[in-house]
């Protein structure tokens, strides 16, 4: 295994620990900029902005990408992008301190590398599409809207327990 | 510049430090975001997708928790005043949409292993498997783009309700609704904890029952204080800000001239809301043209669906003089409502600048024309006219052409535009 540290990965944080933790900086979110944490707008954005590279005449025509890099629109003009630039560098920080940078690749034992990257990619086709359906993903929509009580994230979040419950049974093989 | 701005939060931080300072907090936010989904094992799919084979549901455990917290947080310092609730970001509802994009994506949670945030932190610590959950994302984000203008967008901006949160759908206070839901997650976590023993999963260590006890009570205690501080009323808000705000009518800063009115009804760039607050009567008997009749009981129902008013609107409030304007003005203001007036002398001052004159309209609306009641009511906020049939906006005056009337007047009125908000 291709660690970056030589130490032994750490064990993860206690749950709720972790729970109150992330409270606090949804509250953070919310106390000082009036919006809560988000990645899929983030991400959206610098998605938007490679296409505007390469066609920026395809984004002038589409309604709604126009919203986000229309004309001399700059879509990285955005504190969704920042805060997910935030997350990557949080990510790593902790990763590093508790030694759980290393190249690898989290399965079940029953399946190879490739199958879990094409389910992980697959997956993520799923994730991206159902997340801009739903205007917000799992922190987006869901930890940030629930927590200021907004009706359609507490109808939203028992939606992505029973996608994903209904088919945990049958695709047991890909984790267990 | 001051370095800390006025309370309650949240701050316009960008006209405080700039984009780039709008930027940093985000990003600093981000590394918090970021460096507790990793602690709690989150760049780890497999730690992941064991929440819905039950025998570990720390997925379950932490967003829960986090959702407890920040709620209680968020309406203890509402309740105190520190944060103003109605200039927070609530995702607005689109019922369908949301639920059928939510199942999809647990659909794509159990297939790819991660959410979005998570596979950030995934890629952040190598993981090889969110770096194709990645493209994935990419892929997908791309897809949605491309396809929905065309027949899905009718579905994808169907069920519709705006702003709309879980105290309005029970009709019961927040307090309340916060008690409910940390008492019912409490309850929800020992349940979880026991199925997680039967699935095979960390039977609950002993040793932490005090420490959950604990915590578990502290946010009982919390939401319970939340219930008895309550929400501050339109009122309350008021009080708070009364002594930056009322200088602003006091040196009539706030109150626009019927002609300035006028223009802006006129102006294409703006859109004008005009808010009539008097009684139905008086209403009925005239009304400025497209002005909507509201009662000041109904001004605070009203300010939620006001503050989704695109920012180039302009709010005026009136009624026949100022006094049940000012009133209205001072709500309104309370809620956080940009870009508010009060109409410079009210209805009657309006009736007295635009009351048309007679060679210029048919001699049917001349005999419409209103007379200066001789003996009008004392006080303030009386229709100091006379009509000989309840017109509404049938009457001339409720429509004057702008382009008739050459009448100088002092410009108040400074648009504006409100902090974009967006969720992620």
């Amino acid at each position: 295994m291709q660690a970056l540290t030589k130490k032994e990965p750490k064990p993860y944080a206690n749950p709720y620990l972790a729970g109150v933790l992330l409270g606090v900086v949804l509250f953070t979110a919310f106390f000082l900029t009036g919006d809560g944490l988000g990645s899929s707008g983030g991400l959206n954005r610098v998605l938007v902005f490679l296409e505007d590279i390469f066609a920026a005449d395809h984004i002038n025509r589409t309604p709604y990408l126009i919203t986000m890099a229309g004309g001399a629109r700059n879509p990285l003009d955005n504190s969704f992008v920042w805060l997910g630039f935030g997350t990557l560098i949080g990510g790593f920080a902790s990763g590093l301190i508790h030694g759980r940078v290393r190249l690898e690749t989290n399965k079940g034992p029953r399946i190879t590398n490739p199958t879990r990257w094409m389910m992980a990619l697959a997956g993520g086709i799923l994730m991206g599409y159902g997340s801009r359906f739903a205007r917000g993903c799992t922190s987006g929509q869901g930890l940030s809207g629930a927590s200021v009580l907004s009706v359609g994230s507490w109808a939203f979040l028992p939606a992505v327990f029973i996608g994903a419950y209904a088919f945990a049974y049958f695709l047991r093989r890909l984790w267990r | 510049m001051e370095l800390f701005p006025a309370f309650p939060g949240p701050f316009p931080i960008e006209a405080m430090y700039g984009k780039i300072g709008l930027y940093l907090v985000a990003a600093i936010i981000g590394f918090g975001f970021g460096y507790v989904l990793e602690m709690a094992g989150f760049g780890n799919s497999k730690k992941l997708a064991a929440q819905f084979y039950l025998y570990d549901m720390t997925v379950l455990k932490v967003m829960f928790t986090a959702i407890l917290v920040a709620m209680v947080l968020i309406f203890t310092a509402a309740g105190l005043g520190l944060v103003d609730y109605n200039r927070l970001f609530v995702n607005p509802t689109y019922l369908w949409p949301g639920v059928v994009g939510g199942l999809i994506m647990g659909v794509g949670f159990i297939i790819g292993g991660f959410c979005p945030g998570t596979s950030t932190v995934g890629v952040a610590t190598l993981k090889v498997d969110a770096m194709f959950f990645v493209a994935g994302l990419f892929v997908g984000i791309f897809a949605f783009g491309e396809t929905i203008d065309g027949i899905l967008s009718d579905f994808w901006n169907s069920s519709y309700m705006g702003r709309f949160t879980l105290p309005e759908l029970f009709g019961l206070p927040t307090g309340v609704v916060v008690l409910i839901i940390v008492a019912a997650a409490v309850l929800m976590f020992w349940g979880v904890e026991q199925v997680e023993a039967m699935m095979g999963g960390e039977k609950p260590n002993p040793a932490h029952f005090r420490y959950k006890l604990m915590g578990s009570g502290a946010l009982i205690a919390a939401a319970a204080v939340v219930m008895l501080i309550g929400q501050p009323t339109s009122a309350d808000k008021w009080e708070r800000i009364a002594a930056e705000k009322q200088p602003m009518l006091d040196d009539r800063q706030v109150q626009i001239h019927p002609a300035e009115l006028l223009d802006y009804i006129d102006n294409d760039q703006v859109d004008v809301v005009m808010l009539d607050v008097r009684d139905e009567s008086d209403y009925n008997l005239f009304h400025i043209q497209d002005a909507q009749r509201v009662t000041q009981d109904e001004l605070t129902a009203l300010v939620k669906v006001l503050l989704e008013k695109p920012a180039n609107t302009l709010f005026v409030v009136m009624s026949n003089d100022e006094e049940n304007a000012t009133e209205a003005w001072k709500v309104l203001v309370a809620e956080s409502l940009n870009n508010i007036y009060i109409l410079e002398g009210g209805i009657n001052n309006w009736l007295a600048v635009y009351d048309i004159e007679p060679d210029e309209v048919s001699p049917i609306a001349v005999a419409m024309l209103p007379t200066l009641k001789p003996d009008p009511p004392q006080g303030d906020d009386f229709l100091r006219y006379d009509f000989p049939a309840a017109l509404g906006e049938q009457h001339p005056a409720a429509a004057p052409d702008p382009h008739e009337f050459e009448i100088e007047y002092v410009p108040k009125v400074e648009l504006q535009v409100k902090q974009v908000t967006g969720g992620g």
